[in-house]
């Protein structure tokens, strides 16, 4: 993939990028500012010149090329477009922007830490050894000049066994299932790395009569849209459509990763214009768990025969979850746990954003952004913390010292299942 | 009063008279230009930024077609700075006869004009907005130009070479004596002055004023018919490439990506008087109907402005006096020795834009033969000052330029980008300019926001420089945000609806600006 010619990733830039629809939404801007005051990065830094800049502002400079670079200190989080009240797509359109800026010149490491599955397979034979490097401070110094991955940044935890080999090797859940069936989409890093978070969410869904089925399945392809590779992304998102499918039609599909879900149900066709009946037909029926549970819960089908944790734990709603348009379900879920006290941490963003806050020359924007939200966490529970996506976890857990957890894990502890 | 003598004296401020002026000053006379207003503030600075290839020509005027061509090349080598080579398309749209191109090719060969047709493919592909149902594509060398960069870049050069500019002066009379030009007499708008210019020729490049400058020296009318045509600005760039219908030239068949924004034009509509032209209603619609057809959607994009420009066409007998778009294009230099028994004149009527410093050197070329002299022109050859470079201008260009000052300098108007150092140079270099004179230079107040955030902050910056009192400042910024009205209330539809609002709310409700401390008298220039 490295040997890409670049002038097929141009073609694919500005045309796959769905680009005419964001550019048309720029009209809708009245130039209130609400954007500006929400970013967590130019809340930071003077680096970045803000949203509505980078984004209705800038485009109208844009002829089909990017000129102003520093838009790259853009994080992606999506909070610009979650608050606007006139519906400018403004983190779609710097997405855009930042891939047709690196057309032709994009870093070594932007490519490699998009291979999230190559990743995982590489690691997972050697998680001992992995982990040992990964936790070694003079190797990652030596990382973060030759890649440019920060040596103080978060890093997946190797894991011994894949989910799919744990879910291929355990004994065959006995049921009954009279709920019938539903589809567990696990993502490279809930099939890697948070392989935990994933026989939970597993455990969880059988505890409440479903059959889960898992098909064998790829990337989402969602760390390579946000380092702008549009090309690569658009494969990747497709075959995880046709993956998915093979396990049944119409079927609800149960996500954990909560930003691959977002990468299904709507960051695929926003940013990069993926226009393709598969992808329409997997993203409406996907469903994150917790938002899944919360839904069983209103139609009053949910047990709540939850044991009580006498806890007060923090919780915090990660950008691409906000970004789907769900509001924050988890924390409705966790607070039917007697006992549970949920704090919300109010907090934008903890700075990671996939992998902006990895990369060296924006480890410290990313770490002043998730600044009050890891003292928030501190001071909230010093033992565990609560979040839905992984690379935010990761970023939590590095920063503040405090175990963080998808709150799945408190729902599977509560049902008495761990 | 002030008295001056000069050789020549040139009346009008539009890019004709700065090509003039340029021409004159570079020939070696002693020369001054009289404007009544700001440089290309008349038909120069409301056409639709469209720089010529000649293609619209080829087929109705092939002589405009040939002077276009050659025209267009040389703007771009002298006045580099104010042009963007975007190249264009002339397309073929549903209903349209699709022989015309075959017609269009043949008269791009006949008269030079470079065009090569292009696949349906190939055009969608690089203009991905562009009605899917075209059936042909002609690829020209259309680009888009900046009317005031270009005006002042002469202006500018003619300076350079010892000429005067005198705008916001209105000539009262021309003098005469024994059948001769012998001075102008003007007005200093801004100061009251007046000034007597001593001179033994005026060249009347008033445009479609031509005929009211005609008479104050006695002359027979000059019929200067103002052809009235309508422009609207897009929010944004819909297109990169001037957009042509492929037809015979009619209303409405060009979108221009000019700057930030992409232009509609235009109707054609004989009117009396050049100074009171209306958009109406009727033609706001027919444009937005017009660019639905380049472009399914367009309605639905965000208009940002609208105006009026009057073409300056002279009468021509063959065809009916109320169908301006087919009266003659070409230039026309009329001669009052043997029309009106007067020496010492000459006006200049038709013509364009894109040819303007042609023009420009047929009437210096007329002037010197009645003088008895020859003496060369050389306007062809040497760039304006701020065009050496021969670089031309990207639509990026200011985005390159924020992001490398983006640590020094505040932004004052957002939408165009323009920088505060930008707005104080300006400033500094014209301190009585209106807010109106600075915009014309430097965009402000001239994208989506049409002013609702960075004129307060502009009148802010002008009061804080010490070049006027807080009166005068109230004064001018409420003729600033008058002018911008008028070209809004025209399209008010759509998102501009919300934006008017808010900027309405921003002025009305918190700065209540209808009720500042302001000179007695309304400030109007």
């Amino acid at each position: 993939m490295n040997g890409e010619d670049t002038s097929s990733e141009l073609s694919t830039g500005l045309e796959f990028a769905g680009h005419a629809l964001s550019r048309a939404s720029l009209d809708a801007c009245v130039k209130c500012t609400i954007c500006e005051t929400q970013c967590p990065v130019a809340a930071v830094t003077p680096l970045f010149s803000g949203p509505k800049f980078v984004g209705p502002q800038a485009e109208r400079f844009r002829n089909g090329e990017s000129v102003d670079h520093s838009l790259d200190y853009c994080s992606s989080c999506g909070t610009c477009t979650l608050v606007c009240p006139q519906g400018v797509q403004i983190a779609e359109l710097n997405s855009q922007a930042r891939a047709v800026m690196k057309v032709g010149h994009m870093p070594l490491r932007d490519r490699l830490i998009g291979q999230t599955v190559l990743m995982g397979t590489l690691m997972t034979p050697v998680a001992p050894l992995a982990r040992a490097v990964l936790n070694n401070k003079p190797l990652r110094k030596v990382m973060e000049v030759v890649v440019g991955v920060h040596a103080d940044a978060p890093m997946p935890p190797p894991q011994s066994q894949t989910f799919e080999s744990w879910f291929a090797k355990r004994p065959t859940p006995a049921g009954p299932f009279p709920r019938g069936a539903v589809v567990f989409f696990h993502g490279c890093a809930g099939g890697y790395f948070e392989v935990e978070t994933s026989k939970k969410s597993v455990e969880v869904l059988e505890r409440l009569g479903f059959e889960v089925l898992v098909p064998k399945q790829g990337c989402c392809g969602l760390a390579q849209q946000s380092n702008g590779l549009f090309k690569q992304a658009s494969a990747s998102v497709l075959k995880l459509c046709d993956d998915l499918r093979t396990a049944g039609k119409d079927l609800t599909i149960i996500s954990s990763s909560g930003s691959c879900t977002g990468m299904l149900k709507h960051e695929a066709s926003e940013i990069m214009g993926v226009d393709d009946e598969r992808l329409r037909d997997v993203g409406t029926r996907t469903r994150d768990i917790m938002e899944f549970l919360l839904d069983l819960h209103e139609a009053g089908e949910l047990p709540t025969d939850f044991a009580t944790v006498e806890m007060t734990v923090p919780y915090h709603a990660p950008c691409q979850l906000k970004s789907q348009g769900i509001g924050k379900p988890a924390l409705e879920v966790l607070r039917l746990i007697p006992g549970l006290t949920v704090v919300d941490s109010n907090a934008t963003c903890c700075g990671i954003a996939g992998t902006y806050g990895l990369k060296k020359e924006k480890y410290e924007v990313a770490q002043a952004v998730g600044k009050p939200l890891f003292d928030m966490v501190k001071a909230t529970n010093p033992e565990l913390a609560l979040c839905d996506t992984e690379t935010c976890r990761w970023q939590i857990e590095q920063s503040s010292g405090v175990k963080t957890e998808h709150p799945i894990w408190m729902i599977h502890k509560a049902y008495g299942l761990s | 009063m002030r008295k001056l003598a000069v050789d020549v004296v040139v009346i009008g401020g539009g890019s004709t008279g700065a090509g003039v002026v340029r021409d004159v000053a570079m020939r070696g006379f002693s020369t001054v230009l009289v404007e009544r207003a700001d440089l290309g503030q008349g038909t120069t600075g409301r056409f639709h930024g469209l720089l010529h290839s000649g293609g619209r020509y080829v087929v109705s005027d092939p002589e405009s077609a040939r002077e276009c061509a050659s025209e267009n090349e040389i703007l771009t080598r002298i006045q580099a700075s104010a042009i963007e080579s975007t190249g264009g398309y002339f397309v073929t749209c549903p209903g349209d006869d699709p022989t015309f191109a075959d017609k269009f090719l043949a008269g791009a060969a006949d008269t030079g004009v470079w065009a090569r047709e292009v696949s349906v493919a190939e055009a969608l592909r690089n203009e991905p907005r562009l009605n899917p149902g075209i059936s042909r594509a002609i690829e020209v060398r259309d680009g888009t130009v900046d009317g005031w960069k270009l005006v002042w870049g002469a202006a500018n050069s003619a300076r350079n070479y010892g000429a005067q500019i005198l705008t916001y002066h209105r000539v009262t009379k021309i003098e005469t004596e024994a059948g001769k030009v012998t001075a102008v007499r003007c007005t200093n708008l801004r100061s009251g002055d007046e000034v007597l210019i001593e001179c033994d020729f005026v060249l009347n490049c008033a445009g479609p004023w031509a005929g009211q400058i005609a008479a104050m020296a006695g002359a027979h009318p000059v019929e200067v018919v103002p052809g009235r045509g309508i422009m609207i600005a897009m929010n944004h760039r819909l297109v990169n490439r001037v957009i042509n219908r492929c037809i015979y030239p009619a209303d409405g068949d060009i979108l221009v990506p000019a700057h930030t924004v992409s232009i509609i034009g235009t109707t054609d509509v004989k009117v009396d008087d050049p100074d009171n032209l209306a958009i109406e209603a009727g033609e706001v619609q027919q444009m937005l109907d017009a660019g639905e057809v380049l472009i399914p959607g367009f309605r639905n994009s965000r208009a940002l402005h609208a105006w009026a420009g009057a073409r300056p066409l002279i009468k021509d007998d063959r065809v009916a006096a109320s169908d301006t778009r087919h009266m003659s294009r070409g230039m026309a230099v009329i001669d009052h020795t043997t029309r009106d028994g007067l020496d010492g004149m000459l006006t200049i009527g038709g013509g364009k834009l894109t040819t303007y410093r042609l023009m420009a050197e047929h009437i210096v070329d007329a002037m010197c033969e009645k003088r008895g002299e020859h003496r060369d022109c050389r306007t062809a050859a040497e760039p304006v000052p701020g065009s050496e470079s021969g670089r031309t201008h990207l639509v990026s260009d200011r985005l390159h330029d924020r992001e490398h000052d983006r640590f020094d300098e505040q932004i004052i108007c957002e939408c165009e980008l323009m920088s505060r150092k930008m707005f104080t140079d300006a400033l500094a270099s014209q301190p009585a300019g209106s807010f109106d004179d600075l915009r014309r230079q430097l965009r402000l107040g001239m994208g989506p926001c049409q002013g609702g955030f960075c004129s307060v902050r502009a009148t802010g910056i002008a009061l804080d420089a010490g070049h006027l009192d807080s009166e005068r400042a109230n004064g001018l910024l409420r003729l600033f945000l008058k002018n911008r009205w008028i070209g809004l209330w025209p399209i008010l539809y759509g998102d501009q609806v919300r934006q008017t609002a808010l900027d309405n709310w921003i002025f009305q409700g918190t700065l209540d600006i209808e009720h500042l401390p302001q000179p007695t008298s309304e400030v109007a220039l």
